[in-house]
């Protein structure tokens, strides 16, 4: 695993570094493209005119140009600053620390969920071709792609908060009624169990349940089919045949040999899936109520706030640039015959 | 060699695989006997059943594969009414399996250290330091330089070569009483084939195991095996010694095939092809003796009759209308 250079890990970052600029310019110059004046929108006192309106323009910069306005945004992005929101009235950077933890907290669980059912469901489904059990994954797999996350959102909370009333009320990441936990990382799972709050942390853990499942639903149909179709790959490799002859126990032969070769290609499908989740997320966090930077992004781009949705757009192309790094990082480590220098 | 009861028994092994074109006859009523010890041949063009013959003796057949008639003895045992985990524990201390293609056939991303390790304790009780002296052992004995420097090496690091004999550490790792070597040198380059060869055949020499060469090259199986067994599209024709069946062969397919072998007398110039092609085993009405469509000397009753087994000389068995 020596393979790993600090050169590449750097000369990745950079050559991501363009790609970062062309994603902050061109949502700056979409959001300007939009019909909305954020001036008008936030002059809503009853006596304010034309003249208050174009005060307000003139004092969110509104009024110049847009090469102008993009400037000034790039050179307060050099010194760290995203801007201020204008709902919030709170500076971007601080707004995105506060909700980014939630976002990624509900990602990271949708994802392990994900990976909990769908391994196992490919793996199964490409021993046993044909069988119950494949079809099983094929119609779980289709219909979690073909539902809408919001949709799936909705009919989860209705069957088991509503129906069934298994689920706590989908208004909150915490039990309100319950001590919280001093804030150390956000992930309210992990500061409850610091904490050693095992009460809260049930609650958060409950919360946390549907939306993540909602998440699931859809990453699970690409990578129960990657694992499926590169496990049947993997079965019918001539190594697979070698340790069979060989006499190798079955669990071995599935497991050390068969599913490790098989995982290659689903890492690079696990970082797409990963990617494409979080982004994914800004409608499960409305339909939840989840405090992230999704449902964050949303309120203000239907504000006409330009700064938030310009910082979530560029937090989460970042997070993009670094998960694609990690997965060619975790694709040397699975794979020898790959190397990066 | 004669007289014991063999190490391994094919006796009448018929097998098809369905599959979506049609059901494939692949083999019909196939016999051979590997005494113990004994290094046999068996020779054939691609597509003559060898590598089926040999995957059903290892109960590795895939699922298409059925077997309709007949069956395989392993030292009395019948080895398709076995179940898997009484196969298992034939596999590797038993019967091993050389394969060919060895680059394809290793764990690409397992050193080949921890692959042969796999295979030592899944049927010994060794620790894991003694199970990696013992695969260092087994690295030396297929003449592997710096042995304990290669147990860490991938198959991609190694040469073709290298692979094989890694495979060939592999397959004799727990000492198996019996080692089929599916065309062991393909892909090989010629100098390596025949090191391989040599090794493989001294290897099985020396700790008295017994063999089962799969090739389609006659003249290496000559060199090689006590007897040969020669096969054509998944019938066997005549079984001999290589010194009988150089000097006369009685099937017309084992004549041709002689004829194409490259040998001291013959130059490329001289050299034939078997014509025709091999029958299409598909074909739901395929003749009782599947030469029958290239023969030179084929008779009405050759497409009708199965042709009876004759044995023109002690030892040497032919199945033929027409034996020479």
């Amino acid at each position: 695993m020596g393979r790993v250079s600090l050169r590449f890990v750097l000369g990745r970052v950079l050559a991501a570094l363009p790609v970062l600029a062309g994603v902050v310019v061109l949502t700056f110059v979409l959001m300007r493209l939009l019909p909305a004046d954020p001036a008008a929108f936030y002059a809503t006192g009853p006596a304010m005119g034309p003249a208050e309106v174009e005060a307000l323009r003139r004092q969110l910069g509104l009024d110049r140009t847009v090469a102008e306005q993009l400037l000034i945004y790039l050179r307060d992005l050099g010194t760290g600053n995203l801007g201020r929101s204008m709902v919030t009235g709170q500076p971007v950077t601080e707004d995105l620390a506060l909700r980014l933890p939630a976002s990624v907290e509900l990602t990271i669980a949708g994802f392990l969920l994900a990976l909990l059912v769908a391994l196992p469901l490919g793996i199964l489904a490409a021993t046993r071709p044909d069988s119950a059990i494949d079809h099983l994954t094929r119609v779980i797999a289709t219909t979690g792609v073909s539902m809408p996350t919001f949709v799936t959102g909705l009919v989860l909370i209705f069957v088991f908060y509503f129906l069934l009333g298994w689920a706590p009320d989908p208004t909150s990441r915490y039990d309100l009624f319950l001590p919280q936990s001093p804030r150390l990382t956000g992930f309210l799972t992990l500061d409850t169990l610091v904490d050693g709050n095992w009460e809260q942390f049930g609650a958060v853990a409950a919360r946390l349940v549907l939306p993540a499942a909602t998440m699931a639903l859809f990453a699970i149909a690409p990578l129960a089919r990657m694992t499926r179709a590169s496990m049947l790959a993997a079965l019918q490799g001539d190594f697979v045949r070698t340790a069979r002859a060989l006499g190798l126990s079955p669990a071995k032969v599935l497991l050390t040999y068969a599913l490790r070769n098989a995982l290659i290609p689903v890492v690079t499908m696990m970082g797409m899936v990963l990617s494409y989740m979080l982004g994914a997320n800004v409608l499960v966090e409305k339909v939840f109520a989840w405090p992230g930077i999704g449902s964050y992004a949303l309120d203000a781009l239907v504000a006409s706030d330009y700064a938030p949705v310009q910082g979530f757009v560029l937090v989460v192309a970042a997070i993009f640039v670094v998960l694609n790094l990690v997965v060619d990082l975790v694709y040397a480590a699975v794979d020898p015959r790959v190397g990066l220098g | 060699m004669t007289a014991a009861a063999p190490l391994l028994r094919v006796r009448d092994l018929t097998l098809e695989f369905v599959t979506r074109g049609g059901t494939v006859r692949a083999l019909d009523a196939v016999g051979l006997a590997v005494a113990e010890g004994e290094t046999v041949g068996v020779v054939g063009e691609s597509g003559s059943g060898k590598s089926v013959m040999a995957l059903a003796v290892m109960g590795l057949l895939d699922r298409a594969g059925r077997i309709t008639a007949g069956g395989v003895e392993y030292r009395g045992r019948r080895i398709e009414a076995l179940p898997e985990r009484e196969l298992r524990r034939l596999r590797g201390p038993e019967i091993a399996m050389v394969f060919q293609n060895p680059r394809t056939a290793l764990n690409p991303i397992r050193p080949v250290g921890r692959q042969l390790v796999d295979v030592i304790r899944a049927h010994r009780a060794l620790g894991r330091r003694a199970a990696e002296a013992e695969a260092v052992a087994m690295l030396r004995a297929v003449r592997i330089t710096d042995p304990e420097a290669r147990m860490g090496a991938y198959p991609f690091e190694l040469s073709g070569g290298m692979c094989q004999r890694v495979m060939i550490a592999l397959a004799l790792a727990c000492a198996p009483r019996l080692v089929i070597a599916d065309e062991p040198t393909t892909g090989l380059d010629v100098t390596t084939q025949a090191v391989i060869m040599d090794l493989v055949a001294g290897l099985a020499a020396e700790r008295a195991m017994a063999a089962l060469f799969i090739t389609h090259d006659l003249a290496l199986a000559a060199e090689h095996c006590h007897r040969i067994v020669v096969m054509h599209a998944g019938q066997v024709v005549e079984t001999a010694t290589p010194g009988r069946l150089f000097a006369a062969p009685a099937h017309p397919y084992t004549r041709q095939l002689a004829r194409s072998t490259p040998g001291e007398a013959t130059t490329v110039a001289t050299l034939e092809t078997v014509p025709g092609n091999l029958p299409d085993l598909t074909d739901p009405c395929l003749p009782a003796c599947r030469y029958a469509a290239r023969c030179p000397l084929v008779a009405p009753r050759c497409l009708t009759e199965r042709p009876p087994r004759t044995e023109p000389w002690p030892g040497h068995a032919v199945f033929c209308w027409n034996p020479a």
